[in-house]
């Protein structure tokens, strides 16, 4: 009974997939890899009651928190990024 | 003057003192064991992050402190089935071959002042699947909404409302 | 009892895939990021809490339920606070929300 959930969630995961190779522009990516992370985190709890371990939560958790973080770094590194760009083009003109 | 340095010093000791019970709290469910070695290690790694957020500041003022109100329950319940509608709309949205969106930027004053129930206006109005805040600045909200229904329903102010009544008194 | 309470859980596990679905399907045919984002908040709120609630009840009143809590109360504090740091980071790139059906271009070229 599982399964429907197991499927619907390896599926999304896919499309998130599709989306990040699709791009078209850098947050688009993070967006879908956002979005495969915590599809994983879903994955990860259904795992653990379809095989009857529970220590798989412990794993869902650490992933959601790793997710996040992982999320909020990258986001901060092109910011930077972006605000250098910016600044750049102003000393350029 | 004095009066208030020692007092504010007290109330620091006690919520290091209360982060540090709930870490240990949570260590315990979730190790569930009772030896010397992994309990050591839970205590480290407690002092550790007390030690760690008192080094960054968060003890200093009282200025983040989240108040439990009994209000806040009733605001989670209408939160709720605000989430629910707006999911079916998008979900609907989505399904729809023609995809109806008419996507606009809208701005909204929040009414409440305290930054903390600014936070949680933004916040619930991300998680509300159909809106979404872009930008915090001077109680401007900036949310893009992805039907003109869902602006208006947002201009309307309930959410607004119902976040500033949370602080209340 | 137990026959209900599987039926109602099943019925949850369910909807939330159907949910998790939709949602993944609008991030591919939503035109531009800030739409995709719509689209994704759906999978993060209504899927995670369905599926979750659906597995709760399933755990029943043990230790794996008050995990499962902690990791949708997690998901739930969090998916708002990252869509708000990529929708801002977007907007400070220079990626317009406005126009609809125009596909965005790679910012900053």
């Amino acid at each position: 009974m599982y399964y429907v959930a197991i499927i619907a969630t390896l599926t999304t995961m896919a499309l998130a997939l599709i989306r990040a190779l699709l791009g078209p522009s850098v947050y688009d990516r993070v967006l879908a890899v956002n979005m495969f992370g915590t599809k994983t985190v879903l994955l990860l709890s259904i795992i653990a009651f379809l095989s009857g371990r529970p220590d798989f939560l412990d794993l869902a958790l650490a992933y959601a928190l790793i997710n996040f973080i992982g999320v909020l770094a990258v986001l901060e590194f092109f910011r930077r990024g972006a605000i250098r760009k910016a600044s750049n083009n102003k000393a350029g003109d | 003057m004095a009066q208030t340095v020692t007092e504010s010093r007290w109330r620091a000791r006690f919520s290091q003192l209360l982060l540090f019970l709930m870490l240990a709290i949570a260590w315990i469910f979730w190790s569930g064991v009772f030896k010397p070695i992994p309990l050591g290690l839970g205590v480290f790694s407690c002092v550790l992050t007390v030690y760690l957020a008192r080094r960054m500041g968060y003890f200093d003022n009282q200025f983040f402190t989240l108040r439990f109100r009994p209000q806040l329950i009733g605001y989670l319940a209408w939160l709720t089935r605000e989430v629910v509608l707006s999911s079916l709309d998008v979900a609907r949205i989505v399904l729809d071959p023609r995809l109806p969106i008419s996507p606009r930027v809208v701005e909204l004053e929040a009414t409440a002042q305290h930054p903390v129930d600014q936070v949680i206006l933004g916040n619930s109005i991300t998680l509300t699947p159909g809106t979404l805040t872009l930008d915090v600045h001077n109680g401007i909200l900036k949310v893009h909404c992805l039907t003109e229904e869902g602006a208006q329903a947002l201009m309307s102010g309930e959410m607004n409302r119902r976040v500033a009544a949370l602080r209340g008194d | 009892m137990g026959v209900l309470l599987d039926a109602i859980s099943w019925l949850l596990l369910s909807l939330g895939g159907v949910f998790v679905f939709i949602g993944g399907l609008g991030a591919l045919r939503m035109p531009n990021l800030y739409t995709r984002m719509h689209a994704a908040s759906l999978t993060d709120t209504m899927g995670a809490v369905l599926i979750i609630v659906g597995i709760m009840l399933q755990a029943g009143a043990s230790l794996a339920a008050i995990k499962l809590f902690a990791i949708l109360l997690f998901l739930l504090l969090t998916s708002p606070t990252a869509s708000n740091a990529l929708a801002s980071a977007a907007l400070l790139a220079g990626m317009r929300p406005g126009e609809a059906r125009t596909e965005d271009e790679e910012p900053g070229k």
